[in-house]
């Protein structure tokens, strides 16, 4: 059992990764709390003096919020329901026996490791341009008129191009949870004649639930600060302007630091909240 | 126990299967078949598949036009020294919690992982500002600290649930075969620590590698990584489809190799130790 030297031994290794994740927490968070509640606009007068909850009041109002709210509702609950629905599918099939099942795998999960910058550019100009793109081709091939996506569908297209991104987090998590299931139990059921879809809603879906749980969790927590991909395409044009953009785009480009961090408080309580049952669910992997 | 499947099944199976690869796959398989063509191939209509004259010629001009080399290299630098660092904080910290574990234990790893969720964009600013005032803005060694911070959660994580997994029958047999704590770390946990202390290395170079909120707020010119030298892209000036596509190439090939290893400690990694 652990003595009392090797107690403190251990409260010193871990020192710095405590200490160190504290400031990184602390300070920066102590700053934005201290920022939302003055007037300050380092291009225009600088420190103009507390405003008690003035920003927390004229963010909420402002006519661009609801608008933001609403886009990061559309990217975070379209994404979802994409890559979840796809990313089960493509577990089941993946999980199949075939040929060249390693080099399938390796094909569907590229697309995470593309960075987003450059994700973003490709569908942007090699597929969704209304004139050179793929897409434009694929629409002339058939007689239609081509769009042009990331003005006149533009969430849409935000929502395909980051699903792409996290379809494969997604598939292969959820295949890893299809392989940990028991074959025999599958088998059973088979030969007691169970027919394919009542084992898929009776046996496999509840066996990935908490698979499933962990997905959205951890893509909501990813998918709340998608940045990149807006500031490459659209740059928070045509309704594209998630909450996070917005708070981005009143900090540094319109330098109302006051406004924008009270924008950054009510974002971190949104993360929070889905972080809560996030850390319930790790936490009572832990103890197991 | 392998299920017996038929011949006419497995081959369904796989034609679909591979057409479903093919298609998530194409996306980056045509950017970079367009980046081997002329800037008129790559928005010819119809558009050319395969049978186009290949050419090298993209890669040149992107590689004088922007320097790729420099953000080549300061990619390498802030994502290697970043996961350096952070293993280098990590492992005594992950070390102490899985061999030494108290009743705080559980509480400080789900402490360090609440700091990952904390948004970026909510402290935006403060950085910025200490930033410029530390003289950081716009320097690797300030890029190398902050992707060290944010993955630093993540690093911890990962590591704990790899030494969780040694034995703790092995630790006390060589204890009582009399090994001194640092024998017993040289020569026992050491060997056993390497795979783990492996994986996750590769994880969180691949996680910095592609950090892209960060490294494109607070680098400018200097300090600009390949995240930021892609985003340079997205203004097109005429004809520049094979261009955007040879530099998305070199932007993502290093990383989609060293991706390709990494499968398994990806679910482990990203889903701190719940899905394995």
């Amino acid at each position: 059992m652990a003595t009392q030297h090797s107690r403190s031994v251990a409260r010193l290794m871990m020192a710095p990764a405590v200490v160190l994740l504290l400031g990184w927490m602390l300070v920066p968070l102590t700053m934005t709390l201290y920022f939302s509640f003055k007037k300050y606009l380092p291009l225009r007068g600088g420190d103009l003096g507390w405003v008690g909850f003035d920003n927390y009041i004229r963010f909420v109002t402002s006519s661009s919020f609801w608008p933001s709210v609403q886009a990061t509702l559309v990217i975070v609950g379209g994404v979802l329901a994409i890559t979840v629905v796809l990313g089960v599918l493509l577990a089941l099939l993946l999980d199949q026996p075939m040929w060249g099942q390693g080099v399938v795998r390796i094909l569907v999960i590229a697309p995470f490791f593309v960075m987003p910058t450059v994700s973003a550019l490709v569908w942007k100009n090699m597929f969704m341009d209304p004139v050179n793109g793929l897409f434009a081709h694929l629409w002339r091939f058939f007689g239609a008129e081509p769009i042009s996506w990331l003005s006149e569908a533009s969430m849409p297209s935000i929502v395909m191009i980051v699903s792409w991104q996290w379809l494969p987090f997604a598939t292969l998590i959820l295949l890893t949870a299809i392989q940990s299931l028991d074959s025999e139990q599958l088998e059973a059921a088979e030969m007691d004649g169970a027919p394919p879809l009542k084992r898929f809603f009776f046996i496999i879906l509840p066996h990935l639930s908490r698979a499933i749980t962990i997905v959205i969790l951890i893509q909501t927590i990813f998918l709340l600060s998608v940045f990149a991909e807006i500031f490459v395409t659209t740059g928070g044009a045509f309704g594209t302007r998630t909450l996070t953009y917005l708070i981005y785009q009143r900090v540094l480009e319109s330098q109302n630091v006051g406004l924008g961090s009270a924008g950054g408080v009510y974002a971190i309580i949104l993360a929070n909240i889905v972080a809560i049952f996030l850390m319930r669910i790790v936490g009572k992997n832990l103890d197991a | 126990m392998a299920r017996t499947v038929t011949t006419p099944r497995k081959l369904i199976n796989t034609a679909f299967a591979w057409a479903v690869g093919l298609l998530i796959f194409f996306p980056i398989l045509w950017t970079i078949l367009t980046s081997f063509k002329t800037e008129a191939q790559a928005i010819a209509s119809p558009p050319i598949f395969l049978n186009f004259d290949w050419t090298l010629e993209n890669y040149a001009v992107v590689q004088e036009r922007s320097n790729y080399m420099r953000y080549l290299w300061n990619s390498i630098i802030i994502a290697g020294g970043s996961t350096l660092l952070g293993v280098i904080v990590a492992v005594p910290a992950a070390w102490a919690m899985a061999f030494v574990p108290s009743a705080r234990t559980k509480d400080i790893l789900l402490w360090m992982l609440s700091t990952k969720m904390l948004p970026a964009v909510g402290v935006l600013y403060p950085i910025y500002l200490l930033f410029i005032q530390l003289g950081l803005l716009d320097s690797r060694a300030g890029l190398v600290v902050v992707l060290m911070l944010i993955n630093l959660p993540i690093i911890v994580w990962m590591l704990y649930t790899y030494f969780r997994e040694i034995p703790g029958d092995i630790l006390e047999a060589a204890r009582m075969d009399g090994a001194s704590l640092k024998e017993e770390i040289l020569y026992i946990l050491t060997p056993m620590a390497v795979p783990g202390i492996a994986s996750t290395v590769l994880l969180n170079f691949i996680l910095a590698w592609n950090e892209a909120f960060w490294t494109l707020n607070l680098t400018a010119v200097n300090a600009a990584p390949l995240t930021a030298f892609i985003a340079s892209y997205s203004s097109p000036e005429g004809l520049f489809f094979a261009k955007l596509s040879a530099a998305s190439t070199m932007a993502i090939a290093p990383i989609l190799i060293l991706g390709w290893f990494s499968q398994k400690q990806l679910v482990r990694g990203l889903t701190f130790g719940a899905v394995k």
